[in-house]
């Protein structure tokens, strides 16, 4: 399996993680066992859902009750094809090949999170295609290789509809293959537990962060593109258990984030004093 | 409108219409000669406000219809609020006191007096506070400058300008006091109990009035505190402690279940122990419950209707009719259920508008009454069939086209029920277009640059045969493959190319009746810039305008085909866009996605411009069958690979938004003359 004689860096190669200890998740529907049942019949799964609702959490969480090394890809509008699959790299006068996120994780059987994939440019989505279908296989074309996936593998996405923009949309011949699961902002008394438990303050504390989360999601569509979502309410959270200011943790890890806008930004930052 | 003065004979001829001078023998020809000399738009604010004036009495028209003609030239862009002072003024204390108060301002606005650095303008706040109240829970309000603070439980009126307070800052935290309460009044139920019976026992009901709306200020301040203590906090700070005798009253109403009915009780106990006028504090609006109450009445009964309707359709309509291609309808009762129907369940069973009437009525009663809950008797729904011998008038040829309709009821098309003309779509001013670039000239040259940015991304293109830079990757692979005894490949450059865009852009901008005024100023102002900043980006785009009557007369203006260039005749017909008659949105979003899907560009869009949900002419097509008919329009749409985004001018549109476009793909704008600011800004982000 060692293509060169020269092991690749180590700093460059793909981290496999295992988790060890349970991240904390808290399920607001029937997604533990739809997931795990995608896991058993080794089909993709498509998490769609507004930023900072817990699909990344949830991902780590059931990588942990599956047992499976988890390799997570945030993708961007230059991710190309070779950032996922691999690529040679010269290492003193020899050539080394690389294994990408994706490959290492097809080899390894681990669970490939593949975060915010519309993001990716076009042509690097269809990789994934035959990862997807029953062949569950990757081709590597540099190297002539052709990886059939082991029964641990699988692929997960995630896809926020949120986006507006035309060019962003995802193809349906790609959103067809996957298993979806729609995430959203948890009811009032689970995000408020949420927030109590991630950022360590009381239940007071949460609840009223959460108020101010439910306010500025009213704002979506109407100065905002999107409202606060758990993790920005998470953040300012941890601010204040660290002694801030609950009013300037909001301002700077809630409404500086969401807004530019100044009559929006004013708004939320009258929104915050209202709530604190 | 036109630039053109009005001559002096025409100002008479208005100012007689409008005052009915000719039969109070009265002449309006001295006045008339003074505004002869301004501007027309100076001349028309003063026989707007002669008109409002006179709705509420024909000596008040005059007298402000006469003053006017003599200070408009000196107050300029002041009139307006000179003019609120003055039927301020006549509200409280008649025409004496309106004609003191005129004059008054006239004179302070001569003194510069308006130029204080702590007040802050209503303006300047107002898309600010507008933005709270939207976040804030309850049923949405409409934000207005006026000459007083009150709400009518709809439309919440804050004063032009505050300068109590001593800095700028205490004025805008004064602003936000006022508004806030304003909105707990109709959050907390002021407008539920009726204090008339009280007030009439007063020897000064207008006293007695302030008193109510101080002792509701009380009480909702403690609401508030509940809910939002910080704002609380916030207007405690603002006011100072109640006055000593005051203090017990405080404390009671600020009992979590005191209600407006407690305020009442306070008034008669004070009306026994007697009192004076009540003490001046800035942060109290008024109250006039009469006019809210009156509101809240048309309200209730409209919500009432419109959640019975639903209710009635949902227990009588075949369960199979919802169901599964309605993601946003839970599936409906089983016939024979409908005797023990669990209300909540059904609530979650009823379309997004009911369910925001149940909302509404919940807010203004405390519950739903169960008389609305029960079946109906008599007066029940009944399906309409159209209106087929109403055929429409002055129809004379050959429809162009025929389309059918979603009939949501029978889960079913009605084929060929809607008849499309294209008409011709009427030229208006030019002029109006050269004026409208004109004074955006800024903000259109701001746009074009961030659009031709837009355009002029380079992406680079890696592993070419040639270009500017070195592929660095390329380089390092072709060297492993020479290593490996393998071909290397000859692309070795990276090329900066312009990406294609590929995308065609349909707007379809509603001309119903209801876009009269503001909105369809908005409309095609709008639309200029948009054309400017298309241009920029080099985007296929065409415009079409709809409007009509009855599924007999469904009307499509061409404003802009694709195949127009944006020139003076396409912007003469942009000039021309005009309110019209009703919005049946279907069969125009067929028609004009049919046009769209002959686009050969990678990426479609539809772009609705509206100022509200769909409607026609009698009641077939206004509620749930039209919302129905139009979502299915865009599935339809969808289907055939077309993007729809709706801009909507309309508070109200985002209970039925989501609906008809999904959770992503709209934008609502809370005030007309704010779309042409918005409208690139959201074109940029849909297609960048
Ligand atoms: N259901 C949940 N259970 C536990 N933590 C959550 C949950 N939802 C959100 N969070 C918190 O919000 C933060 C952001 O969530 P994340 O998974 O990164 O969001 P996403 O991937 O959807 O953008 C997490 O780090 C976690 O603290
Ligand atoms: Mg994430």
């Amino acid at each position: 399996m060692n293509p060169a004689r020269n092991p690749a860096p180590r700093a460059l190669a793909t981290p496999l993680v295992h988790l060890d200890s349970e991240p904390y998740y808290h399920a607001t529907g029937d997604e533990l066992a739809v997931f795990a049942a995608a896991a058993q019949s080794r089909l993709p799964v498509m998490l769609k859902g507004p930023t900072g609702c817990g699909k990344t959490r949830f991902v780590e969480h059931m990588a942990w009750r599956l047992k499976r090394p988890l390799v997570t890809v945030a993708c961007h509008d230059d991710l190309t094809t070779a950032d996922l699959v691999g690529r040679y790299l010269i290492v003193g006068d020899e050539t080394v090949w690389m294994d990408g996120p994706l490959t290492a994780a097809v080899r390894a059987g681990a669970i490939c999170y593949l975060d915010e994939i519309v993001e990716a440019r076009k042509d690097t989505t269809v990789v994934i295609h035959p990862l997807t279908d029953s062949r569950r296989a990757l081709p590597v074309e540099k190297r002539g290789e052709y990886i059939e996936a082991p029964p641990d593998f699988m692929l997960v996405i995630s896809y926020n509809p949120g986006y507006q923009s035309v060019l962003k949309e995802m193809k349906p011949s790609t959103r067809q293959r996957f298993v979806a699961l729609d995430f959203d902002y948890p009811e009032a008394a689970t995000e408020a537990r949420i927030v109590a438990h991630e950022g360590g303050v009381d239940d007071e504390t949460a609840r009223r962060l959460v108020k101010l989360g439910g306010l500025t999601r009213k704002l979506k569509g109407a100065g905002l593109d999107e409202g606060a979502g758990t993790r920005l309410l998470v953040h300012a959270a941890q601010l204040i258990a660290n002694g801030m200011n609950p009013a300037i943790a909001c301002t700077a890890a809630i409404a500086r984030p969401l807004a530019d806008e100044t009559d929006t930004r004013d708004a939320l930052d009258d929104l915050i004093r209202a709530v604190f | 409108m036109s630039e053109r003065k009005l001559f002096a004979h025409e100002l008479e001829a208005r100012l007689d219409e409008l005052l009915l001078l000719s039969l109070r023998q009265r002449s309006a020809a001295e006045p008339a000669a003074l505004l002869e000399a301004l501007p027309r738009q100076l001349q028309e604010r003063v026989l707007h406000w002669a008109g409002v004036a006179a709705q509420t009495s024909d000596d008040l028209g005059w007298l402000i219809a006469s003053r006017a003609a003599e200070q408009a030239a000196s107050l300029g862009a002041q009139l307006d609020d000179w003019a609120r002072a003055g039927l301020d003024a006549y509200d409280r204390s008649g025409l004496a006191a309106t004609r003191r108060a005129l004059n008054d301002y006239a004179a302070a606005h001569r003194a510069g007096a308006f130029e204080s650095q702590e007040g802050v303008a209503f303006g300047a706040i107002e898309g600010r506070l507008s933005r709270f109240l939207h976040a804030l829970e309850g049923r949405p309000l409409k934000l207005a400058g006026g000459p007083r603070a009150w709400t009518d439980s709809e439309t919440l009126w804050l004063p032009e300008r505050l300068d109590a307070a001593p800095d700028a800052a205490g004025n805008r935290r004064l602003y936000k006091a006022i508004a806030a309460l304003l909105w707990a009044q109709t959050r907390f139920g002021t407008f539920n109990v009726d204090p008339e019976p009280e007030l009439a026992q007063w020897p000064a009901p207008e006293a007695a009035l302030r008193w109510f709306a101080l002792f509701e200020a009380m009480r909702l301040e403690a609401c508030l505190a509940r809910e939002l203590p910080g704002l609380a906090a916030d207007i405690a700070g603002l006011r100072g402690p109640w006055p000593a005798q005051l203090a017990s009253s405080a404390a009671a109403l600020a009992q979590a279940a005191a209600s407006a009915a407690d305020s009442l009780a306070c008034l008669a106990e004070l009306r026994r122990v007697g009192a004076g006028d009540p003490p001046n504090f800035p942060h109290v609006g008024a109250l006039d419950p009469l006019a809210a109450r009156r509101v809240r009445a048309v309200r209730i009964a409209r919500d009432t209707a419109t959640l019975r309707q639903a209710l009635n359709l949902l227990r009588a309509v075949d369960p199979s009719a919802g169901g599964e291609d309605h993601p946003d309808y839970p599936p409906l009762a089983a016939e024979g259920q409908t005797q023990q129907l669990d209300p909540q369940a059904e609530f979650l069973a009823l379309p997004p508008p009911a369910r925001a009437a149940a909302r509404s009525l919940q807010q203004d009663l405390g519950e739903i009454p169960p008389e609305v809950l029960q079946a109906a008797g008599p007066g029940a729904w009944q399906p309409v069939d159209g209106i087929d011998s109403a055929a429409a008038p002055g129809v004379t040829t050959q429809p162009d086209a025929f389309y059918d309709e979603w009939d949501y009821r029978r889960a079913a098309w009605r084929h060929g029920w809607c008849h499309l003309y294209e008409m011709r779509a009427p030229v208006g001013d030019h002029a109006w277009v050269d004026e409208v670039r004109t004074r955006h000239a800024h903000l259109i040259r701001s746009i074009r640059r961030r659009f031709e940015a837009l355009r002029g991304e380079d992406k680079p293109q890696r592993r070419q045969f040639d270009g500017e830079e070195i592929d660095l990757d390329a380089q390092v692979e072709a060297r492993a493959d020479r290593k490996s005894g393998g071909e290397p490949s000859p692309r070795l450059f990276i090329h900066r190319r312009r990406v294609e865009r590929s995308l065609s852009v349909m707007f379809m901008v509603d001309m119903s009746g209801s876009t009269k005024g503001w909105v369809n100023d908005a409309e095609r102002e709008s639309l200029v810039l948009l054309c400017e900043a298309i241009e920029a980006l080099g985007d296929s785009y065409a415009i079409y305008g709809f409007s009509g009557w009855t599924r007999t007369h469904c009307d499509i203006y061409p404003v802009k085909r694709f195949s127009d260039r944006y020139d003076a005749a396409t912007r003469s017909r942009i000039a021309g866009i005009e309110a019209r008659d009703y919005t049946r949105m279907g069969v125009a979003v067929r028609h004009l996605c049919g046009l769209l899907a002959r686009q050969n560009t990678r990426h479609k869009l539809l772009v609705t411009l509206s100022d509200g949900r769909p409607d026609d002419y009698g009641d077939e097509y206004r509620g749930r069958y039209g919302i129905e008919d139009t979502r299915r329009a865009l599935l339809e749409a969808r289907e055939k690979g077309i993007r729809s985004y709706c801009v909507t001018i309309d508070r109200h549109g985002a209970d039925y938004l989501p609906q008809l476009y999904g959770p992503a793909h709209y934008a609502v704008i809370d005030d007309a003359q704010k779309l042409p600011q918005k409208i690139a800004e959201i074109y940029r982000k849909l297609t960048g």
